[in-house]
């Protein structure tokens, strides 16, 4: 009982962490506090507040909940402390579809129609379905860590260089496809908000009332059968969650590295609880990550701004080193 | 009383007719057509060969905002920075006020500022033949009249400078590295066609398209007469497999362009017959040496 107080908690600490890094997200910005200041007379001050600053910083909530989801779902289903997004293909074979998608429709990726931001998203979860599955289909399963995380990076690679391709072919698409791959969260307006946050509901409704498969599932996959646990059909669904999770987030924000991988991990190094309550708590995880990560970029070189991804990139890969570095000490054991 | 009814009639539409005839509206490369109320005061260019163009009508006052690329004429250093074409500063351009901006149709952020309600014109210039264009776009934009001419100018010193050249030249055969991993300037790209205007011969095929990446091989075998490059690419040319022997290199034939004279070289704008004036200096001292 004591688990879901603590959970209940951290949900509420996390909740206050996101609304105080919310309106400081608010008053930061190339134009400095000035704009909250006079947003209240100034017509333009109040459009950068509520139509540039409030969305994006929303944005980055919803987006980095997407991938602490997709994290804590890839983490649970494969019973791998490392699966990622990133390292399961999933980001990549999203971003095939992104770039698929621009070749062929000649759009631009920073559309801000509903119509085109939801194909885009189709797009991307597409391309996560089919990264995911190469992945498996490669490790023959998800028992070895090891298997599991070249088999990723193998499938990350072969469909990084298919959407090199793809972008050679039509150079129109070049410069576009390049700033796509340094993910920034600074062209989120409400349209793309709106398309992250209806999905990450569903997939935040449907992972956490399966999250009682995945403790079954924690125990072993012969305990889970026996247990009478529909794991086939789970599963799928499970891969789908993912999939549309990740791609959600990369249709709209380009490539945010590691998010996915920290957040499950910063959660159970302050609770250890059940599965259902850890997809929630990483989502909230990762949206305070990645939103505190947003505010930072647009602060560090202030009045001029760090792509997002740059930043989580830097910042997450010292992290999983960390991580890496302490669980090799004895009686770590990855 | 009735005299000055008509002289207050006739003020009042001419006024109202000059409004009118300020409503500016233009068709960008993207086919979108953009109409504003009246000639831009304020306006944010996010394209270096863009804010030149804007500089070369006479109206760079009105420029209120570049793109970190931007360092032609010296006074747009100044400015304040919105960013690059991939990343340009959403909030940074919108607190400019611009009444319009210029950017690169390739260029992220186009529609998300249209949402926001900011004029956009997207232009992409490749070739010269967009270069004028642009500029023709631009005196309409602005309301400089005599763009053609500034350009007809600028296209006669091109004219000029190749005349100038000795007949030797188009016997030429020249290597054009635009970027290292060996991207080299097509037939098709702005520098190719400026080769082919001051009569030298490209020794990159027309049919690779205007920025080839082409195999360190392809240039061992057409053994050109003269290398042409950036000095940021210039590092390690000759260690190149098989390149000492390009008669280029063995001869020293190789002009080395400082960064100020590639940003010249590479942007298709008004300073094309500058451009033109470097390739010329590098043909007559190293090429016909």
């Amino acid at each position: 009982m004591s688990g879901a107080r603590h959970s209940l908690w951290l949900g509420g600490a996390l909740l206050i962490a996101a609304a105080a890094v919310l309106l400081l997200g608010a008053g930061v910005g190339s134009t400095g506090f000035d704009s909250v200041l006079h947003a209240r007379h100034d017509p333009v001050a109040w459009q950068i507040l509520w139509d540039i600053r409030l969305p994006r910083t929303l944005g980055a909530w919803v987006a980095g909940g997407l991938l602490g989801l997709a994290g804590a779902v890839a983490q649970g289903l494969f019973r791998n402390p490392l699966a990622d997004p990133y390292l399961l293909g999933s980001a990549s074979g999203a971003a095939l579809g992104v770039a698929l998608a621009l070749a062929l429709f000649g759009t631009t990726p920073f559309a801000t129609q509903w119509a085109v931001r939801l194909g885009l998203t189709g797009a991307a979860f597409t391309g996560a379905v089919i990264g995911v599955v190469l992945t498996l289909a490669l490790a023959k399963g998800v028992q070895h860590t090891l298997r599991l995380l070249l088999a990723g990076v193998i499938v990350g690679v072969v469909l990084g260089a298919a959407r090199d391709l793809v972008t050679i072919a039509s150079p129109d698409t070049l410069q576009a496809m390049q700033g796509f791959m340094l993910g920034s969260t600074g062209f989120v307006g409400w349209a793309a908000c709106g398309v992250m946050a209806a999905m990450g509901l569903a997939a935040l409704l449907v992972a956490a009332s399966l999250g009682r498969v995945l403790d079954g599932l924690a125990l072993g996959e012969a305990t889970a059968i026996s247990l009478g646990l529909p794991l086939v059909a789970v599963r799928a669904v499970l891969v789908a969650v993912l999939a549309l999770a990740t791609g959600a987030a990369v249709a709209q924000t380009g490539l945010i590295a590691f998010v996915g991988l920290a957040s499950p991990h910063l959660v159970r190094s302050i609770v250890k609880t059940t599965h259902g309550r850890l997809i929630v708590l990483s989502a909230l995880m990762g949206g305070l990550l990645l939103m505190a990560a947003d505010v930072l970029a647009r602060w560090i070189i202030a009045p001029q701004e760090l792509p997002v991804g740059v930043l989580t990139a830097v910042l997450g890969g010292s992290y999983l080193l960390w991580l890496m570095h302490r669980r090799r000490r004895p009686g770590g054991g990855l | 009383m009735s005299l000055r009814f008509w002289r207050l009639f006739v003020l009042g539409c001419l006024i109202g007719d000059a409004a009118h005839a300020a409503d500016v509206t233009l068709t960008d490369d993207r086919g979108v057509t953009v109409t504003l109320a009246q000639s831009p005061q304020r306006i944010v260019s996010v394209l270096p060969s863009l804010t030149e163009t804007v500089c070369e009508l006479g109206q760079c006052h009105r420029l209120v905002g570049v793109d970190r690329y931007s360092n032609y004429p010296a006074s747009v250093r100044g400015l304040p920075q919105v960013g690059g074409g991939i990343d340009p500063n959403i909030e940074a351009i919108v607190a400019l006020k611009p009444d319009v901006v210029l950017m690169a149709t390739s260029s992220r952020g186009v529609q998300r500022l249209e949402s926001l309600g900011v004029k956009v014109l997207a232009m992409e210039p490749k070739s010269s033949a967009d270069a004028q264009r642009v500029m023709g776009k631009l005196g309409q934009l602005l309301a400089v009249p005599d763009a053609q001419r500034i350009w007809r100018a600028i296209d006669a010193s091109v004219s000029a400078v190749a005349q100038s050249l000795p007949p030797g030249a188009r016997q030429l055969r020249v290597y054009y590295e635009v970027s290292t991993g060996g991207y080299a300037a097509g037939t098709g790209s702005f520098i190719g066609e400026l080769m082919a205007r001051l009569g030298v011969q490209n020794i990159v095929a027309p049919s690779l398209g205007p920025f080839p990446r082409v195999n360190p091989e392809y240039v061992v075998r057409a053994n050109p007469d003269l290398i042409m490059i950036g000095a940021r690419n210039v590092q390690g040319l000759e260690t190149r497999p098989g390149w000492r022997g390009i008669r280029a290199l063995r001869e020293r034939r190789l002009c080395v362009f400082t960064a100020e004279e590639s940003d010249v070289l590479v942007r298709p704008g008004p300073r094309m017959a500058e451009a033109a004036r470097l390739m010329a200096r590098c043909i007559t001292e190293k090429g016909l040496k």
